[in-house]
């Protein structure tokens, strides 16, 4: 019975997912073995299987080897919030960096640092209320009328907020010159200089999110058919907006604290896993997980052999590679409906 | 004729339906007949697609009560409520792309649990869903590349995957074409038979006197007029109703109503 076999559940085969898996472990060993310090390919391999310089060690292993691992979680959690976020909004343009969710945890970081504090574990949970406030702010901009409905508005007042809050974190850091030489390094954006250490606060928040995410995966799925339909189906629309909000806010907060704001990449990864896997928010959440860190990842290594040895902010090359991605789906004739 | 369903009876005692502050139904009392089609009709704005909105808990009442088997669907779990009662909102949009059979799978998300994920079970009802909707052809065929007809056939299939006694539609024929009209007419005919409670906002008066069992007549959110339609439609309810004069004769084949010489009253308001 082919019909029988071709309604089987989705998530049963991933076509691409493979390849996709594969692609990611490649990047992840460049990550290991090309830029950030003075130690080659070759080199970075004898320290892999076991040898190596005392120099070549401490690069592969304190350097490469956290930036890899921060990398992949950052493009996780922006690559699966971009997703999430689009799907609330049902719209293909909602990307926590274009609708000031990332500018709002920079934000509230910037005044958590001028206030005074200035450990790292406090970063995380400041961060992710910055990012709640933002998400709450786009979610309060999509019930206005005709913005939730015009995906390019929606962009629009996303902008707005993005940059007034810009403004403001740039005026905090002027007026404190303290907190401006610690956060410096930190809001253009990037990997570099990270350490392990920065990672762990997050694990936490992360699994979190992972197991919001897997619950309220199938109830969000039928959002797409309309609010009404979910309702029919037994489903609460408004929770379920609130958790994925919930989700988005830890995960954005997070990957903001860690890297510093990062636009782009939750939208170029959702657009991409659509692309691989049709309109269920379900497969597309699957395929953004090796997407998201493929793109970081890549950026990241542009971003350190360019212009060697010195190097390029992260954001700088996901906006490279973004914009054009956003400029094709907005002169698209029709936004696909989500 | 096979019953697979058991009976399901959905009644409405003193149900008053608000927007805000301006109340649309106020205090309704309503049985609808178990097994059967039942249509509710009236002219524009009358309240029609509100009572039906809060026969599913789609809107809460401000007063009153709507009972499912004696049960108060307020106090049901949603879940518990989905599955058993359906419902199919006026013009459901699906995302591009979407096929028919992943659209009918959405139907068994009332079924399904941390527990109970996707099983053999669930893919049989979904084969049979698409069968009695007459769908197996076009199972991975993505909506938007279907006809009218077929696309709300998928759509209704969707609430046959949720496996209730009581189907709610809401103008579930308006925007489609004669003959897409009457292909969806057929099935809900077809579900009939087999045991369901059928509830239908239609604003068609002709379709509803020839495919409903039950005619439930609105007008200013109260019921003005209900029964079987051969009864209880009569010229002067068609008056009072839209303002068209007409006659009505009985088909000689089947004894439903035939309208004819439809015209405008002389004295509209």
């Amino acid at each position: 019975m082919p019909m029988l076999a071709a309604t089987t559940p989705s998530l049963r085969h991933f076509p691409g997912m493979g390849g996709l898996l594969s692609l990611l472990v490649l990047t992840c060993l460049a990550s290991l073995l090309v830029g950030a310090g003075p130690v080659s390919p070759r080199d970075a391999i004898t320290v892999l299987v076991g040898g190596g310089s005392e120099e070549a060690r401490f690069t592969v292993t304190a350097l490469r080897l956290p930036r890899t691992l921060i990398g992949l979680v950052v493009g996780v959690s922006l690559g699966v919030s971009g997703a999430l976020l689009q799907a609330i909004t049902r719209n293909p343009l909602a990307e926590p960096g274009l609708l000031g969710v990332t500018a709002g945890s920079a934000f509230a970081v910037a005044v958590m640092l001028v206030l005074g504090a200035s450990a790292a574990t406090l970063r995380v949970p400041v961060a992710q209320l910055g990012a709640l406030g933002g998400c709450l702010c786009v979610m309060n901009v999509v019930r206005l009328r005709g913005v939730g409905s015009d995906p390019v508005r929606l962009v629009l007042a996303g902008a707005a907020l993005s940059s007034l809050l810009a403004a403001l974190t740039s005026l905090i850091l002027l007026m404190d010159q303290r907190a401006a030489d610690e956060i410096r390094f930190w809001v253009v954006g990037s990997l570099s200089g990270r350490r392990l250490a920065d990672l762990i606060p997050v694990i936490p928040s992360l699994l979190v999110a992972g197991l919001l995410t897997v619950t309220m995966a199938r109830p969000l799925a039928s959002l797409a058919l309309g609010e009404r339909v979910a309702k029919g189906l037994g489903h609460h629309p408004g929770l379920v907006r609130l958790s994925i909000i919930l989700i988005v806010a830890l995960l954005v907060g997070g990957a903001t604290a860690i890297a510093g704001p990062v636009a782009f990449v939750g939208l170029v990864v959702p657009f991409a896993a659509r692309a691989i896997a049709g309109p269920d928010i379900r497969r597309t959440l699957w395929f953004c997980l090796p997407l998201g860190p493929l793109m970081v990842l890549v950026a990241d290594i542009v971003a350190r052999i360019v212009v060697a040895p010195s190097e390029l902010p992260l954001g700088v090359l996901t906006a490279l590679c973004g914009a054009p991605v956003l400029v094709a789906v907005v002169r698209a004739r029709r936004l696909p409906m989500l | 004729m096979t019953t697979d369903f058991p009976a399901a009876t959905l009644e409405a005692h003193q149900l008053w339906l608000a927007y805000q502050r301006t109340s649309v139904i106020e205090g309704l009392d309503l049985v609808l007949p178990a097994g059967r089609v039942t249509a509710i009709v009236g002219p524009n704005g009358c309240g029609k697609s509100t009572l039906l909105a809060g026969l599913a808990r789609l809107h809460s009442p401000s007063g009153g009560c709507v009972l499912l088997d004696g049960d108060d669907i307020q106090r049901l779990p949603s879940r518990t409520l989905a599955r058993r009662l359906a419902l199919l909102p006026q013009q459901a949009q699906a995302p591009e792309g979407l096929t028919v059979a992943e659209l009918i799978r959405f139907g068994r998300q009332p079924h399904q649990g941390w527990l109970r994920q996707w099983s053999a079970d669930d893919q049989q009802v979904v084969h049979d869903a698409l069968r009695a909707a007459g769908l197996q052809a076009l199972a991975d065929r993505p909506l938007d590349t279907l006809s009218g007809g077929q696309r709300q056939r998928a759509w209704i299939a969707m609430t046959i995957a949720q496996q209730t006694s009581l189907l709610l539609l809401d103008e579930p024929t308006s925007a489609l074409d004669l003959g897409h009209q009457i292909e969806v007419f057929e099935l809900i005919r077809h579900l009939a038979d087999t045991g369901r409670s059928i509830v239908t906002v239609l604003h068609d008066l002709p379709s509803a006197c020839r495919y409903a069992d039950h005619l439930i007549a609105m007008l200013d959110g109260r019921i003005v007029a209900s029964g079987e339609p051969s009864t209880v439609v009569t010229p002067a309810l068609v008056r009072q109703l839209y303002g068209v004069e007409c006659r009505l004769l009985p088909d000689p084949d089947t004894g439903s109503l035939l309208f004819a010489d439809m015209r405008l009253a002389a004295d509209t308001e």
